[in-house]
């Protein structure tokens, strides 16, 4: 049995065909990133990781039960922004995250258990590197530092899986890098299971284990929403070279300039 | 030179700006009052700045002939303590419906409606009802006030919850927060200092259906008083009363920003220790 299993999933709005017959499985403590164009489902099947969303038709599954229909402690997650509580200080964002399951009707913890909370919040604000910002507000750090911090929030509680929703599409290639370290340091670290989305598609090669593209198969120019997308390659990210990538860059409907902006953008962050 | 969009003025300068406008409407009614006066020293319309003081010293330092009060302050008193009650009752109403509407999908099907049929009843219209209902005494005016302003607070409460993130409440869940945990720390603490701002905003109201219902039946309060002078064309009364009620007024606007700046720092844009983050 699988970790996580999709058996022909369906993702329909209407007449609107978001997702077609996605089958997949994924073993616990794989990295996988997710490329594909806008609008091609990817959001949407991590939605439905989340429990935000229900597939239309086929099942999705978690060690062979249905995945819960809402959020809940085993299912982290990372979004591009807005991840993070604008009213706590850094330390009382990774707190509050210690807080919700362990108190009650009160929300908080009091004497040695909140202090213990705050111990182990502060050791994992340690461990992404914002021990020195531990009394700010979000609003005064920079969106690495942010990022930083939802990354520590999210994995305070051991998820089983850690979904980020383009966690870095907001910042500067140098940045970027030193996100993907931690992200990769982390992920080790934990051996949790990982789902990324991204933009950018050498991000995808980079990190991970495998790559997932999105696409549609099936397209009607008179229709385009009569078809929906799947995963139209499935990637161990080891055995990519660099036919592979420009094939998937072509795929994607990469205009060419596109791919020259990922060019840069690759040699940038390698520099 | 720079643009004129670019220039700001200096700490005196600014001082002196803000001043002018209030100086020059003394200086306006001065000179009016004493064209009117000097052509007919009897006249009521707009008494002198003496005459005006001498007034003020009747009402706030000497005590009633008739009944030894020192009626400023009594109808100060009064005032203030239905307008407390009113508008205290607004907010926490504000708070707790508007919450429950913008949290819980249940509740707002249930109530967003019928508190939007509610808010466009002119609360004006109803004040013979309330008078009926709940007599001549204090309740009926604490509730005009409430329900002149509260349906404002709700809504205004519950759009602000909604605009909370999405991504913030999925993300409270995903660390293992119930809904009423969720309601506790994340949406209340940031609905606070927007229930203050709603306060602020509702407060002209407030004191409108105060003063409305004070005139129409009351035996002390501010409103109370300038409708009663106004049987004697008392301008010497009435012109420092409303001058008053706008000094209480602008008190309390700029004493509920300072309390938010004080407990919500953040909402502000600054740090911790109140500097600019």
């Amino acid at each position: 049995m699988s970790f996580i299993e999709a058996k022909a999933l369906w993702k329909e709005y209407g007449d609107n065909t978001v997702l077609e017959r996605v089958s997949v499985s994924v073993e616990e403590g794989e990295f996988i990133t997710i490329v594909g164009a806008s609008g091609c489902g990817k959001t949407t099947f991590l939605k439905m990781l989340l429990g935000i969303e229900t597939p239309s038709r086929g099942e999705l599954l978690l060690n062979g039960r249905p995945l819960p229909d809402e959020p809940d402690s085993d299912r982290g997650i990372v979004f591009q922004k807005y991840s993070v509580f604008p009213h706590l200080t850094t330390l009382e964002n990774v707190l509050i995250a210690k807080e919700f399951p362990k108190a009650g009707l009160t929300g908080r913890l009091f004497g040695k258990r909140r202090k213990a909370a705050l111990a182990e919040a502060t050791e994992a604000l340690q461990a992404v590197g914002l021990e020195h910002a531990l009394d700010k507000f979000p609003a005064e750090l920079s969106g690495g530092m942010q990022q930083r911090l939802a990354i520590a929030q999210s994995l305070i509680n051991q998820p089983k899986i850690l979904l980020l929703d383009e966690p870095f599409g907001a910042l500067d290639p140098g940045i970027r890098a030193d996100m993907h370290q931690l992200t990769l340091e982390l992920w080790r670290k934990t051996g949790i299971t990982v789902f990324m989305i991204t933009h950018d598609l050498t991000e995808g090669f980079y990190l991970g284990t495998r790559l997932w593209v999105f696409d549609k198969v099936r397209d009607d120019p008179h229709s385009p929403d009569a078809y929906g997308a799947t995963i139209t390659y499935d990637i161990p990210v080891g055995e990519c070279d660099h036919r592979t990538l420009q094939k998937l860059e072509g795929s994607l409907g990469g205009d060419k300039e596109n791919t020259e902006q990922r060019q840069q953008d690759e040699q940038v962050t390698t520099v | 030179m720079k643009r004129l969009m670019n220039r700001h003025p200096g700490s005196i300068g600014r001082v002196f700006l803000t001043l002018l406008p209030f100086l020059l409407v003394v200086l306006a009614y001065a000179i009016a009052s004493d064209i009117r006066l000097s052509e007919n020293p009897s006249d009521k319309l707009l008494p002198s700045l003496t005459s005006i003081g001498s007034a003020v010293e009747r009402m706030a330092f000497e005590p009633s002939k008739r009944s030894g009060d020192y009626l400023l302050w009594v109808d100060t008193l009064a005032s203030l303590q239905r307008l407390a009650w009113g508008v205290g009752i607004s907010a926490l109403l504000g708070l707790v419906v508007g919450i429950a509407n913008g949290v819980i999908p249940y509740v707002r099907a249930n109530l967003s409606p019928f508190v939007t049929a509610l808010s466009l009843i002119p609360p004006m219209a109803i004040l013979p009802i309330l008078f009926i209902v709940f007599g001549l005494g204090e309740l009926s005016k604490v509730v005009l006030i409430v329900v002149g302003t509260a349906p404002f607070i709700i809504r205004d409460l519950q759009s602000r919850v909604l605009e909370i993130p999405s991504e913030q409440l999925i993300k409270a869940q995903t660390l293992g927060a119930s809904t009423w945990q969720v309601i506790l720390r994340v949406v209340l603490p940031q609905i606070l200092p927007r229930l203050l701002d709603a306060v602020r905003l509702s407060l002209g109201a407030s004191w409108l259906f105060l003063i409305a219902a004070e005139a129409i039946a009351a035996t002390d309060g501010l409103g109370y008083r300038i409708f009663l002078v106004r049987r004697y064309l008392a301008m010497d009364v009435i012109l420092p009363y409303v001058a008053w009620i706008t000094l209480l007024a602008f008190i309390m606007d700029y004493a509920l920003r300072k309390v938010s700046i004080k407990l919500y720092p953040w909402f502000h844009g600054l740090s911790k220790q109140g500097t600019a983050a």
